[in-house]
């Protein structure tokens, strides 16, 4: 009896570890973020916030109150960063996807290509961002010096970091970032598929189109699935990009959702308001990852009978 | 199958998507009283004030090691750049693991008062460290709320004034710096030719606008905070005094488009290179050397005034910027950092550091001797006679992003082209003051 309950306490006891660490690392922070998100935490109880009074739901209300301000512009921050996800990770996908297809077959320079594809993933953001933060520049730029002074496109300089071209300013910077690991992925993905298929569908006269649609993309299914996701988090969360390109007030264009909340929390030293909107927009991107997982894993199942 | 597969997608989602709500988690109430556990150390962190932080350690070091000598209390010097200094100090707060005495924007005195993050200077701390009457009145009033026990200790002063291009003013057939804001609005004019201009701004910086609209505010009588402390941005007077600097750019065209974007001090580089032939800046002779400008081809004088004959309440020509020296209440060493608080304020001390950092001494007794530079002349006379502090108020640090920041969505407007009426003035400012919370 004692021995059968040894054997199977063992698999917990093991597991203890790991449950400690989860706890440590994800659970308390974010047990203390929500419960921060409940207090009235202003930069008088900074010291000791365990004394903030209660808030109750005001700094949700607060939050989700679309017709004032506050609210208004949480829910324009919230757009402009749903816009700046899809398109980003939609070109970062795409770009991804294309440059493995192409880099499938060797050719002399392959490697070379490869590793000049992932020098943007290899650097440090903030060199990189601040690199792009220069070349945009509306005076000293050089891509209004190339798109103005060299090719004469454009009437006069374009303000890419102010204003409403902020906004493709930093879809550019931010696919330019992450477009390197779905290459990444996709190629490794990519060496599982065997060349076999590709043979018999070539004595059965399909061509590259139809390969790609019939073989290419159905292998990598099971990949794009996890990296779009990854994509997804990572750029709607995105704080690094913004914040070394635009500063600390972002143009209203590119006012992603990350730096909004961290204006309404540090710049303004209110830290229950900034949590209550990150609560909030965990819980958007609970449902989202959720439904996500759902819809395409179904689909995947049914996809294999 | 099934319910594992849920289950597993109900972790992955919580995982992948934990890291999020972790954003401000952390903090254990801090030990609030100051001890002296450990009487031999002292940390020290100071903002960045000379050209880098790397010049700032070489300003430093010897005087550390002199009060080192002295008192026998090593000093660990960590200089923190400006940007990430509030940051710093917040998390510091709200860990209770900071340094012994740090260096605060006198800005942000009245907020970081009401954390209760610094050791309070009543009265008997403040005779410790020498005493309130050996201060200048206008650091002293940006030292926390009125009526309260200062945050902090007035360390440098700096005031804006107006640095001007001689070699161009000369050429534009312009005699007298502007002593009023039409007259520099003519002689922008005047210079603002042949891609050179006659202002420039730091139009993408949210706290130099800020700064500018609390001047502009003043000339025109009006105060973003009223007594209570209750923000009002979007009084007619402010309104006016946001839209007549605005207008610097998009009426009056005598500051570059460009301008709508700079953020990084591009502005002190324009002027220095000559592309335009005045700024409005504090302490600039040091970053200007930088850019190669040399004190001699530049004048200053004082910021101008609506009118010539500017007084009472409308003669402020500038904000008592500047760094204030406080002690954190949790400190382990409150006799050193006292100690050393007074030593960093001595007169000797002042004359020292305020020569290498060309900043203003906020000591009375250092103020005596003859001013080392043409700019140093400009500066203590403003600082003694038309500069203010920002509002003491704890929303302060609200009011320089959400006003300064609609200021610069205003430039970007106007630097695209678009007309800035009263109208857009008002609906950007009344959108700001709703925002502040509370």
């Amino acid at each position: 009896m004692i021995a059968r309950i040894r054997r199977g306490g063992l698999p917990y006891l093991l597991l203890l570890p790991a449950l400690a660490l989860e706890l440590l690392i994800h659970l308390v922070p974010m047990v203390i973020g929500i419960a921060m998100s409940f207090k009235r935490l202003t930069q008088e109880y900074i010291g000791n916030w365990g004394a903030a009074p209660w808030a109750g739901l005001d700094n949700f209300r607060l939050a989700v109150d679309f017709d004032a301000p506050a609210g208004r512009a949480l829910l324009h921050s919230f757009a402009v960063t749903c816009a700046f996800t899809v398109l980003a990770v939609g070109l970062a996908w795409l770009l991804g996807v294309t440059a493995a297809i192409l880099m499938q077959d060797t050719f002399r320079g392959r490697g070379l290509l490869r590793a000049l594809f992932l020098t943007p993933y290899a650097l440090p953001v903030y060199t990189a961002v601040i690199t792009w933060s220069f070349l945009l520049q509306r005076d000293n730029g050089l891509v209004n010096h190339v798109l103005h002074d060299q090719l004469g496109i454009t009437d006069s300089p374009t303000f890419w970091l102010v204003g409403d071209n902020s906004f493709t300013a930093l879809v550019i910077t931010s696919v330019w970032r992450t477009w390197p690991f779905a290459f990444l992925m996709l190629t490794a993905a990519l060496q599982n598929i065997p060349r076999e298929s590709y043979e018999a569908a070539q004595l059965d006269g399909a061509g590259i189109r139809r390969q790609i649609r019939h073989i290419t993309l159905p292998a990598l299914r099971p990949v794009n699935q996890v990296l779009v996701l990854v994509l997804f988090l990572w750029t709607f969360n995105d704080f690094n990009v913004p914040y070394v390109l635009f500063g600390k007030a972002a143009p209203e264009a590119a006012d992603l959702i990350s730096i909004h909340i961290y204006q309404a929390s540090f710049e303004t030293w209110n830290f229950g308001s900034g949590s209550a909107m990150s609560v909030l927009l965990l819980l958007f991107l609970l449902v989202v990852t959720a439904v996500y997982l759902l819809v395409t894993g179904r689909g995947r199942r049914g996809g294999h009978g | 199958m099934r319910r594992f597969r849920m289950a597993a997608a109900a972790a992955l989602t919580t995982a992948l998507t934990a890291a999020l709500a972790t954003g401000c988690g952390g903090g254990n109430a801090p030990g609030d009283t100051a001890g002296n556990g450990n009487p031999k150390e002292l940390t020290y962190w100071a903002t960045n004030q000379g050209s880098s932080v790397e010049a700032d350690k070489k300003v430093l070091a010897p005087e550390l090691k002199k009060f080192e000598r002295r008192t026998g209390i090593k000093v660990h010097l960590e200089v923190v750049p400006w940007a990430t200094l509030l940051d710093r100090i917040l998390a510091a707060a709200s860990s209770g693991q900071g340094p012994d005495v740090l260096n605060i924007g006198n800005t942000w005195s009245a907020s970081l008062q009401k954390s209760g993050a610094l050791l309070p200077f009543d009265g008997k701390t403040f005779a410790e460290v020498g005493g309130k009457e050996r201060f200048a009145s206008a650091p002293l009033a940006a030292t926390g709320a009125r009526g309260k026990d200062p945050a902090a200790v007035p360390l440098y002063s700096l005031t804006y004034a107006l640095y001007y291009n001689k070699a161009m003013f000369r050429e534009a057939g312009i005699e007298q710096p502007p002593t009023t804001w039409a007259e520099l609005v003519a002689d922008g004019k005047k210079l603002t030719r042949g891609g050179k201009y006659g202002l420039a701004v730091e139009g993408g910086n949210p706290v130099e606008n800020a700064h500018h609209a609390f001047v502009f505010g003043k000339q025109h009588g009006a105060d973003f905070f009223d007594a209570a402390g209750k923000p009002t941005f979007d009084r007619p007077a402010n309104v006016a005094a946001v839209k007549q600097y605005v207008d610097l750019l998009a009426n009056d065209r005598i500051a570059a488009p460009g301008n709508a974007e700079y953020a990084q001090n591009q502005s002190v580089r324009d002027f220095a290179t000559g592309k335009a032939g005045m700024l409005l800046w504090q302490a600039a002779r040091t970053s200007l050397l930088a850019h190669g400008m040399k004190p001699d081809e530049y004048g200053v004088a004082p910021v101008p005034f609506r009118s010539a004959d500017a007084s009472g309440r409308r003669n402020v020509n500038s904000m008592v910027a500047g760094i204030n020296i406080g002690v954190f209440k949790n400190t382990d060493n409150l006799d050193g950092a006292l100690k050393f608080v007074k030593f960093m304020t001595s007169t000797d001390e002042q004359n020292v550091l305020t020569t290498k950092y060309g900043s203003l001494s906020p000591v009375l007794a250092a103020q005596k001797h003859a001013p080392r530079t043409p700019d140093e002349a400009v500066l203590r006379e403003v600082l003694a006679k038309s500069a203010e502090p920002l509002p003491q108020v704890p929303d302060e640090a609200q009011f320089e992003t959400l006003v300064g920041g609609a200021m610069k969505e205003l430039f970007a407007d106007a630097a695209a082209g678009k007309k800035i009426t009263t109208a857009d003035v008002r609906a950007r400012l009344t959108a700001a003051q709703q925002q502040m919370q509370k």
